[in-house]
């Protein structure tokens, strides 16, 4: 496009380069600002006589005589036991990914190579069921939970997030299955084998990159999600984010704000590594909606 | 593909949802018509040489009757929907009756915790959803315009925003523009006022979460809106510049007519995710001066009583509220789908 145009005016260059900086900052500082902040003392990060300390770490040169602590991460991670929580994410975002991505892909090929009418209502309840905060049916597990004595535990939150991911996997890998011609596995029936064959044999080893997609938006759904974890397991086995959340309410009161800086510096990184390897996926997931739609 | 196979396929993930999606709504419906059984109590009479007492006890044995006669407890029909905490009919029509005009009605309409609620997820989803779209088209042509190699540096960064959890990035934010953080002192020095605090009016607060709000969801519209601009048809804009077109008309009358669907799409998602605003408000603390509907029902349901009742009966009025802003998805769907049937 750029080829085409004739070069724009300095005035106008000047304006899209300040904005664009603009926005970078906007983006990127709070989180570079509370990774540094998170090595100094509370009176670095927040200082409100001389913002420079939180760079330089004057207190924290006082304290522990570098300007760079560990204490934070210390009291979070041993103190704090957020290791605990760190465990339990990555068992929850194994099995939800797991789990959903083989029922979703089964689903998701279903759907796509059927031409009858109840797969268009399927999708339709599918696109319902997307639509509901997934806070509005906590309340309905609640009871049964308790009653069945499966509340509080990892397994029963993995099945709720599986079920809440469903949705939004199935469209996603329904609309990348579409894309797959049809007369790949029309031709291995052709040539004998069962539907399921044919989607073992031809689907399965072309699927990948469909589903690597779907996959990381399972992960980011099971990764970022507080209204279920938070209102499904007990204290001891909260992931992160509920974890954080109820940091909050005792770290504010004992002045370890450091602590819970500590654990959300500790969340994102994982996201972090996930978005510099994983970019191309993200965007071609983010816009695979639109672009059909 | 057979039905019988269809069936075998399509079975796992069908019984997720029905047991974990379709079920549970039923559930919270019925609950929401329903209360709790009262305990009942019995007054046991103790005497001893000294007199006699009389005592209020709970009797356990005939509440466990009750609870098994009627499980989902009593029958409330639409009663929680008409209470103090949610529509509050009767309060409202003597709100509407004593206040002298419309401006009035409202201010008054704020001290009922559904509306007050109600107030901020309307205007936290109307106000964020327009920025969100001019932003992200803005971010989208800047970014556009760029060498290849800052593109992906930009798309990079611009990702993080997006992806960090909500309650995460707003707790970023929230340290951020504390009166002793490095955002809220620069506006104590800027505004020459060292009181300034963003967290102790319901305005500034409201401020703080749109914009907040604002900066999590514009990097969904960017992205979208930069992918749609490498489709824009290169002949189109070559004949627009021909004719002399400026740029502001190239990107008025081909640019944005090109991204018209894209656009649809983002304001609809944008909508239903904004609605159901809900973790920025705990990450900022904010509750105090911004609730919203999803807030309410975590509320009820955290705590020590936990009100299940009073929650199934927010979630379903949360439910209608978002079925009455995604009708358009639904209907775009349906003619989508139903010529080839």
């Amino acid at each position: 496009m750029s080829s085409t145009q004739i070069k724009k005016p300095l005035g106008l260059q000047v304006l899209t380069y300040g904005f664009v900086l603009l926005w970078f900052i906007l983006a990127a500082f709070p989180f570079l600002w509370t990774f540094w902040g998170s090595f100094k003392v509370e009176l670095d990060f927040f200082s409100k006589a001389d913002w420079t300390n939180a760079i330089s770490g004057v207190r924290t040169q006082v304290v522990y005589g570098k300007a760079f602590t560990g204490a934070g991460y210390e009291g979070a991670w041993i103190q704090e036991e957020f290791w605990r929580a760190f465990r339990n994410t990555g068992i929850v975002c194994f099995f939800t990914v797991l789990t959903s991505l083989t029922i979703a892909t089964l689903g998701g090929y279903a759907l796509s190579r059927s031409g009858f009418r109840y797969s268009f209502w399927l999708l339709i309840i599918a696109l319902i069921f997307r639509a509901l905060p997934p806070i509005t049916l906590v309340s309905g597990y609640l009871l049964p939970f308790f009653q069945w004595n499966i509340w509080g535990i990892l397994p029963t939150t993995i099945i709720v997030l599986v079920a809440i991911n469903q949705p939004f996997t199935l469209w996603m890998l329904h609309s990348f299955f579409q894309k797959i011609p049809k007369e790949l596995d029309e031709s291995a029936k052709v040539d004998g084998c069962t539907q399921f064959q044919a989607f073992r044999h031809v689907i399965i080893p072309i699927m990948w990159p469909g589903v690597i997609t779907a996959g990381l938006f399972s992960f980011l759904l099971a990764y970022n999600d507080f209204a279920v974890t938070a209102m499904l397991l007990s204290q001891d086995n909260q992931t992160m984010v509920p974890k954080i959340a109820s940091f909050m309410g005792t770290t504010q009161v004992e002045g370890n704000v450091m602590f819970a800086v500590a654990a959300v510096v500790s969340a994102v990184i994982p996201l972090f590594i996930l978005v510099m390897f994983f970019q191309r996926q993200l965007v071609s997931g983010l816009t695979a909606g639109a672009v059909k739609g | 593909m057979k039905h019988k196979t269809f069936f075998w396929f399509f079975l796992p993930t069908a019984m997720a949802m029905f047991l974990f999606i379709a079920l549970p709504l039923v559930s919270v419906v019925s609950q929401s018509l329903h209360v709790p059984h009262d305990k009942v109590l019995i007054t046991v009479e103790n005497c001893d040489p000294f007199g006699c007492t009389s005592q209020t006890q709970i009797d356990h044995t005939l509440t466990q009757v009750l609870y098994e006669a009627e499980p989902l407890g009593q029958w409330a029909g639409l009663r929680i929907y008409f209470d103090r905490g949610h529509l509050a009919i009767k309060e409202v029509g003597e709100m509407w009756r004593g206040s002298s005009d419309l401006g009035d009605f409202f201010s008054t309409l704020n001290n009922l915790p559904f509306y007050r609620a109600m107030g901020f997820t309307l205007t936290f989803t109307f106000l964020v959803t327009p920025f969100v779209l001019l932003f992200g088209f803005l971010i989208a042509l800047a970014v556009n315009s760029l060498h290849q190699r800052l593109k992906g540096v930009m798309i990079f960064f611009s990702l993080l925003p997006m992806i960090v959890t909500p309650l995460i990035g707003s707790l970023i934010m929230f340290w951020m523009i504390d009166s002793r953080g490095i955002i809220g002192t620069a506006l104590q020095v800027l505004l020459d006022n060292p009181e300034l605090s963003l967290k102790a009016s319901t305005g500034l607060t409201w401020v703080t979460l749109i914009i907040y709000g604002i900066w999590h969801a514009a990097p969904f519209a960017f992205i979208v809106f930069y992918a749609g601009l490498q489709t824009v048809p290169k002949e189109t804009l070559e004949s627009a510049m021909i004719d002399g077109a400026t740029r502001l008309q190239q990107i008025i009358h081909v640019v944005i007519p090109h991204l018209a669907p894209l656009v649809a799409f983002v304001a609809l998602m944008q909508l239903m995710d904004n609605f159901r605003v809900f973790e920025p408000i705990i990450g900022f603390n904010a509750a105090a001066h911004a609730t919203s509907l999803s807030w309410i029902i975590y509320n009820d349901l955290g705590g020590e009583t936990r009100l299940l009742s009073s929650a199934a009966t927010t979630s379903v009025l949360t439910i209608i509220g978002i079925s009455i802003l995604l009708a358009p998805v639904l209907v775009r769907t349906w003619r989508e789908f139903n010529p080839k049937g």
